[in-house]
């Protein structure tokens, strides 16, 4: 329509949450703010309901070790591939920098973490991508992680599941980051033809060549409430064809909808879920 | 002879309009093209061409991404950017290309899988991720060529192959040189820049053991000679169909696997 030229559309934040308090003076672990409905809750409130909001039910992001605590049995989790660390093999500017900073500042070697863990007594090999390391996106580490964790978990008959998160590949690392689409991808079709089960996770936000590769090859695919999925971003389909999308566009009931995920399962149910449907893949069944 | 261009000599000689396109190189590569419509699944891309072929005698599926010359083929062809029925078109092709055991010669050349509401709805990320999880598979030889733009997950969803071949000014990135300048500088006019930084020429590849073969172009440019250039890419083919059909099919795949499992640069320990 003719008007619509002339109207302000709030722009959504969705892809980048603000950080709370980055304008104004407050302490910022003291609020949240929703990036998708706007409603502020005390930090405390939040930590407590999991990082879901009580506004909209959007399920924020969490670091890869919040994830394993409130995913795997206590102390059940063993870490694989730990000390995989990047290195530039482009030669690419500031990124031997950046790597390091965020080393330091997240205590990570890369944007995934890959181990063994049981989910109520259900043994799994499991993946968690942690969007704060380069918002997770996919170089040489975390190509080779996952195709080890797919390996891995085909020799010991496990089956595998992976909470996803990703800007996509990692431009840093060029043609080889691409590459690691194809990599990964080979190994789930591997162990899938072994006849073990591979569970994704989708949260937010995952895009790119992480939705073009091993986050869109599940058996099953789960995605958490409200979180943004896609291929392309958000901006450069905005971008093409010059007007604002509608807010649920790209989300996880957008992909429900579409018939390119399974079920939408918030957090609270998520451990359950996932127990019940590995024991469902298991000889003793249900 | 070495390519002495730079990466964005190269990029302005595959851009421009009197560059040979897979619909120039058809006729003179193949004695015989039926194409074939659709992913019988939603409906039939024509930034995507494929079908069945004689190449010296020996029936082969050929897929391609098809690029326009003027305004009006572009739009026809969406610029050789493909939708998700357009990979899954090339998905079906293979499988029937396996059935048949025939050679399938994949030629690539976009400038990436397309952005747009209808894409997204029609599952774009999960049609690239099908190709790469089920080409891997296919039981038959399996060669691409990149003839001009190598547009990332949009290229590299007709990628997974035993050997894979670059005319020799054709590039294959992660991203666009643009998109890059404009992620980093947040400045899109240092796509120059950006097009050095991201190693994308097709020596480039072979050292990051990504590309087998570059085939080299008429005069160094293949605009200046389509059919010259039809030849050598003809030679290449034949050759390398020749040698990939003599080796067994389970070590063929093997191979296949290993070639894309071996690629990462990392420290460990």
């Amino acid at each position: 329509m003719l008007e619509d030229l002339f109207k302000i559309v709030k722009t959504r934040s969705a892809q980048e949450p603000k950080v709370p308090g980055s304008k104004v003076n407050i302490p910022s672990n003291l609020l949240f703010k929703c990036p998708r409905c706007g409603k502020v809750m005390f930090a405390e409130d939040f930590e407590a309901a999991k990082k879901v909001c009580v506004g909209c039910s959007y399920h924020a992001r969490l670091t890869a070790s919040e994830r394993l605590e409130i995913t795997a049995d206590k102390n059940s989790f063993e870490e694989y591939d730990a000390d995989l660390q990047s290195v530039n093999p482009l030669g690419f500017a500031q990124y031997d920098a950046k790597l390091e900073e965020l080393r330091k500042s997240t205590g990570l070697n890369d944007a995934v973490v890959t181990g063994e863990c049981t989910i109520r007594g259900s043994r799994c090999a499991i993946g968690v991508m942690d969007s704060r390391f380069m918002m997770a996106s996919m170089g040489s580490v975390v190509g080779e992680k996952i195709a080890r964790l797919f390996e891995r978990a085909a020799e010991k008959k496990l089956p595998v599941v992976i909470f996803t998160a990703s800007g996509g590949a990692r431009m840093q690392e060029g043609i080889i980051s691409l590459m690691q689409m194809a990599k990964t991808s080979a190994a789930v079709a591997r162990h899938s033809a072994k006849g073990l089960l591979y569970i994704t996770v989708l949260t937010d936000p995952t895009t790119g060549g992480v939705t073009a590769s091993f986050a869109s090859l599940g058996d099953i695919i789960i995605a958490e409430p409200k979180v943004v999925v896609g291929f392309a971003g958000r901006r450069v389909i905005e971008g093409t064809i010059r007007q604002h999308l509608p807010d649920d566009f790209q989300s996880a009931e957008f992909l429900l909808e579409h018939g390119f995920a399974d079920m939408v399962v918030g957090r609270d149910k998520m451990r359950r879920t996932l127990s019940h449907l590995i024991r469902l893949h298991t000889k003793e069944g249900a | 002879m070495m390519n002495q261009k730079t990466p964005w000599e190269r990029m302005e000689i595959i851009r421009r309009k009197e560059r040979p396109t897979i619909n120039d190189y058809i006729p003179l590569l193949f004695d015989e093209y039926f194409e074939m419509h659709g992913d019988r699944l939603f409906g039939d891309d024509c930034a995507i061409t494929g079908g069945i072929a004689s190449f010296k005698g020996r029936p082969v599926t050929v897929i391609a991404q098809v690029k326009g010359r003027n305004i009006n083929e572009n739009k026809a062809c969406n610029f050789a950017m493909p939708h998700p029925e357009g990979y899954r078109k090339a998905l079906r092709l293979a499988r029937q290309a396996e059935k048949f055991h025939r050679p399938v010669l994949c030629f690539i050349d976009t400038p990436g899988a397309f952005c747009g509401v209808a894409a997204e709805e029609r599952g774009q990320g999960e049609a690239i991720a099908r190709n790469l999880f089920e080409f891997v598979g296919i039981k038959t030889p399996i060669i691409s060529v990149v003839l001009g733009e190598g547009g990332s997950g949009g290229a590299l969803a007709l990628g997974v192959c035993d050997e894979l071949a670059m005319l020799e000014n054709a590039l294959y990135s992660v991203i666009s040189p643009r998109g890059c300048a404009s992620i980093l500088w947040k400045d899109a006019s240092r796509e120059k820049e950006a097009a050095e930084m991201l190693k994308i020429t097709a020596e480039d590849l072979v050292g990051f053991g990504v590309v087998e073969a570059v085939i080299p172009e008429a005069n160094g440019d293949a605009a200046t000679g389509p059919e010259e250039t039809a030849e050598q890419i003809s030679q290449y083919l034949y050759k390398t169909i020749e040698k990939l059909s003599k080796i067994d099919i389970d070590l063929l795949l093997d191979s296949r696997y290993n070639k894309f499992r071996k690629i990462g640069v990392y420290s460990e320990g």
